[in-house]
């Protein structure tokens, strides 16, 4: 029997090296089809009309003029007459027609009336709030005495915005019946085997008449899991019709109703003792992502002490919904618990690295990792040279340095793998996993070349097809420990089957052989090594065929990371303008199967960070209720030229490595911010306790808190 | 309304840049930047587009308006004729990935914010959701699917694999081309040079240190991220 582990050290062949993404060329080139690129013969398009209220009833729908259009094939309602319409840009009716720009003047010709009612969008003034949901305080120790009696305090309100996830490939699908039974959708989705249970459902069909295919997919960050009412029009319409429909939102609905990250208000109260360890904690948070509220932010984060409390309320609100994003409520979480320590640093005149240090024990069973990594961090940054008390910094452009601590799960989801060896030397795993960018494809076929000693180039990946073994949807980090694990036991159960049924045509016992660098050996040394293709001939005409599964038999993968994130910014003090000199991460994942990957995750969330924190934010009106930045011109990213430069260390080797795969798409996204915020705190020497640290909110801060 | 009209200059024809003078205005009379000042200072990009169309109209000795219905057009399309009959409100991006199945140029914003669709005019990068399909007749498009193809990757191409500067790769198109625009005009820019030229086109999932290290590949230079 196969014993499941992960290779040692010196016996890798392809993990841990520095392994360029398969899909590189076909994505560069333009020739990867997408979604929104699947162009049907016969294809209808279809395009939605919004409510243009935060809040409203529908009282009327006249379609007539848009039915009688040329080329409008079907007029389809979606939410009827006496609907209540609880956020701006919610889909009403949809219009298909046989090209893009007959169903916009379809959709346009729409007339639907309203009664309008009162909205609430203006969340940060809680008060106000007309369905506020407070929740008890959570408190250990005696918080309230622990403070009274400490001779450092610090208190502050800290803000976090409202944003988008800005998907660049829009939320949307293609749909095409095969017969009255079987539907394929070619999806943007990040979890190809529950959108065909969900769309099954929602049409009467069975699950498995629903074939999604994703190869590729233009973006997600935790917004794309449902098939969403939009998927379930679009298979309709395609039924009703009897053709192909293309329905992708447009970016106005993109950014208002498919998808939030909630905000985080909070006001914080800290103590610490005369040798700086944090003896009290005190915070009152409250948020919200739409009209469900939101959930509380995970606080104090990261560190837990003996004296604390914490209660939140939810406020829900007439804009367009919450969805996960990238490790949902820890940003924000991060945000206001490392400003909130770093104010006590402050106020107990320690550097943040220090006092961050003295108080690691708190963090629980990641001390020791946090030490390592603050350590590594500090060199890479510099920062025991150059880090001076807040507001030493002089002049009109100022610089500063901010730290902040970030934690995860990323243990590995439930994952289906079915590995064939055929006679010709291929190797194949098919899995119905997707790849949303982050390397799911490269992944498994690493582990899968790994396993059979064989080249990337030797192997093939079969997967984004519902129809494949399941796999659990992409989210929340748990996909490379999931796929790693299925195809890693597979393939091991698939050299032992080719083993089996070779070891008798070769004269010899199963256990006699194995597979190294392309060859077949023979542990007695009987016979001459062969080349893989040479004794893959002997599998004959059937392929072998072998399964395995996450989670199994054997410890491939773990969970929980922590990480550490340092920013060097410049603020302008006559502008307000931050500007970010360079980013440092240093962050652990346990094994990491391919570094380049590896470290582009990484990359790419410090650049998602700095972007959140700097820039990002859906701007509701509270008169109107209308998002004012429903576009990418005010719903800014940052660009290729503001995100200064990145530094990225990943921690490997003895006491990462034997703990197995780890996910990464979530922890190196959720400290960036406060690290930028504390830098900007340390650079100016005022609080600069908002994200996104907009010219206007840090000038307001510098000139007094007058925003 | 000239500056607002692409060149009719081939490419070859244009004075050569520098790498010092690397200002928007080396780039013709219709780079993005300028096309974008250029419309909003028209107030609409349709003043330019009508006198385009009436000076194709007078070269045939007949004057007219084309549309509002569907018209038939003609391209020059990675160096392929393509001919199709659209309404001349199509755009080119529109016509390209809706009409001609080349869907490499991706619709992001589709108001001339991300640079996703990114396509060659002439040699010169533009948005091609902000130029009608009309008038690019006559021009020389490039897609990404021109740059060069999986088996024969132009260098920026196989650099933005190399340094994986695409994730998603939905905006990844759009930075191709404008990557191999960027280094036509300045085969060995610095970081200034490709932050400005690059600063037109936009990622979500973040990679910039990527392509700053795809593109100092592709120039023949160092290849540090960051």
């Amino acid at each position: 029997m196969a014993e499941y582990t992960w290779p040692a050290a010196g016996d890798r062949l392809h993990i841990g090296k520095h392994i360029s993404r398969l899909d590189g060329p076909v994505k560069a080139t333009g020739r990867a089809k997408y979604a929104y690129d699947v162009n049907r013969r016969g294809m209808l398009w279809a395009i939605m009309v919004q409510c243009p209220h935060a809040h409203a009833r529908i009282t009327s729908i006249d379609a007539s003029a848009a039915e009688a259009m040329d080329g409008v094939v079907k007029v389809h309602v979606i939410q009827d007459v006496g609907t209540e319409i609880q956020w701006a840009h919610d889909e009403i009716v949809a219009v298909a027609a046989t090209s893009e720009e007959v169903a916009r003047d379809g959709a346009a010709a729409v007339k639907i009336e309203y009664e309008v009612l009162s909205h609430f969008v203006n969340e940060r003034a809680v008060d106000e709030a007309p369905d506020a949901q407070p929740a008890q305080a959570e408190t250990t120790g005696d918080p309230a005495a622990a403070m009274a009696s400490a001779p450092t305090k610090s208190s502050g309100s800290y803000h976090v915005a409202q944003i988008a996830h800005c998907s660049l490939e829009s939320h949307g699908q293609v749909a095409e019946w095969q017969d009255e039974e079987n539907v394929t959708l070619w999806a943007s989705t990040q979890a190809i085997s529950g959108v065909a249970s969900q769309l099954g459902e929602q049409i009467g069909i069975p699950a498995s008449n629903v074939h999604v295919e994703t190869q590729y997919m233009g973006g997600g960050f935790g917004s794309k899991f449902s098939v969403d009412r939009w998927g379930v029009v679009c298979a309709q319409i395609a039924r009703d019709t009897g053709r192909p429909v293309k329905l992708m939102l447009d970016r106005d609905q993109e950014v208002t109703v498919a998808g939030a990250r909630p905000s985080t208000h909070a006001e914080v109260s800290t103590a610490a003792d005369a040798d700086g360890n944090v003896v009290a904690w005190d915070s009152k948070s409250w948020g919200s992502g739409g009209p469900a509220g939101a959930n509380s932010p995970p606080l104090p984060y990261v560190f837990a002490f003996d004296n604390q409390t914490h209660a939140h309320t939810s406020v829900p609100t007439n804009t367009g919904p919450a969805r996960a994003w990238r490790a949902p409520r820890h940003p924000q979480a991060c945000l206001v618990t490392m400003r909130a320590l770093e104010d006590l640093a402050h106020a107990a005149g320690m550097d943040p690295l220090d006092f961050f240090l003295k108080n690691i024990d708190k963090t629980g069973e990641r001390a020791g990792t946090y030490t390592e990594e603050l350590e590594k961090g500090a060199e890479l940054m510099g920062w025991r040279d150059r880090w001076r008390p807040r507001g030493s910094a002089t002049g009109t452009v100022r610089s500063g340095l901010g730290l902040a601590l970030h934690t995860w799960g990323g243990r590995g989801h439930r994952s289906n793998c079915e590995v064939l060896a055929y006679r010709d030397g291929l190797v194949e795993a098919r899995i119905g996993s997707q790849d949303l960018g982050t390397g799911t494809r490269t992944i498994i076929a690493l582990v899968l070349a790994e396993t059979f000693g064989l080249g990337l180039e030797q192997v093939k990946v079969t997967m984004g097809r519902s129809v494949l073994p399941a796999s659990g949807a992409s989210g929340g980090s748990t996909t490379v420990g999931g796929v790693s694990g299925s195809t890693r036991r597979a393939a091991l159960n698939a050299v032992d089957a080719v083993f089996e049924r070779i070891a008798p045509r070769l004269g010899t016992e199963m256990a006699n052989l194995e597979l190294r660098n392309g060859q077949l050996h023979f542990k007695d040394g009987s016979m001459a090594a062969m080349p893989w293709r040479q004794a893959a001939a002997l599998i004959g005409v059937n392929p072998v065929s072998a399964t395995g599964a996450n989670p199994g038999p054997g410890q491939l993968n773990d969970s929980g990371v922590g990480g550490i994130q340092m920013a060097d910014v410049s603020v302008d003090m006559d502008t307000g303008v931050v500007s970010i000199n360079r980013m440092v991460a240093v962050q652990d994942c346990g094994l990491i199967l391919d570094m380049k990957l590896a470290e582009s995750q990484v990359y790419g969330s410090l650049i998602m960070g700095v972007t959140y924190a700097l820039t990002e934010e859906r701007v509701f009106d509270p008169h109107t209720g209308q998002m004012l930045n429903a576009d990418m011109e005010f719903y800014k990213l940052a660009g290729i030229e503001d995100v200064g430069e990145m530094i990225v260390h990943m921690m490997t080797g003895p006491g990462y490595d034997e703990r197995g795969v780890i996910g990464l798409g979530e922890p190196p996204v959720i400290a960036p911010g406060a690290a930028i915020a504390n830098a900007a705190t340390n650079a100016t020497g005022v609080p600069i306790n908002e994200m996104p640290m907009t010219p206007e909110r840090v000038l307001a801060a510098i000139n007094g808190g007058m925003a | 309304m000239a500056q607002t009209r692409y060149p009719k200059t081939p490419r070859e024809e244009q004075p050569e840049a520098t790498v010092d003078s690397a200002e928007t205005k080396a780039r013709g009379p219709f780079s993005r930047r300028q096309f974008l000042r250029g419309s909003a200072a028209a107030g609409a990009a349709s003043a330019g587009l009508l006198s385009g169309i009436l000076d194709g109209a007078e070269a045939q000795g007949e004057p007219g308006v084309a549309g509002p219905g569907a018209v038939d057009m003609a391209f020059k399309i990675n160096g392929k004729a393509y001919v199709a009959t659209l309404e001349p409100r199509v755009t080119l991006l529109d016509a390209l990935r809706n009409h001609l199945d080349l869907t490499g140029a991706k619709k992001v914003c589709d108001r001339g914010t991300c640079g996703a669709c990114t396509v060659l005019l002439n040699g010169d990068p533009v948005y091609a959701c902000s130029v009608l399909a009309i008038e690019a007749q006559g021009a020389d498009v490039t897609t990404v699917e021109g740059i060069g193809s999986p088996a024969n990757m132009h260098p920026i191409q196989q650099a933005f694999v190399d340094h994986d500067a695409q994730q998603c790769g939905f905006c990844t198109p759009g930075f191709v081309v404008a990557s191999a625009a960027l280094l036509n005009r300045h085969p060995n820019p610095d970081q200034d040079t490709v932050h400005r030229e690059l600063g037109g086109n936009l990622c979500r999932c973040g990679t910039y240190a990527g392509i700053r290290a795809a593109v100092a590949q592709a120039a023949g230079g160092g290849t540090t991220n960051g």
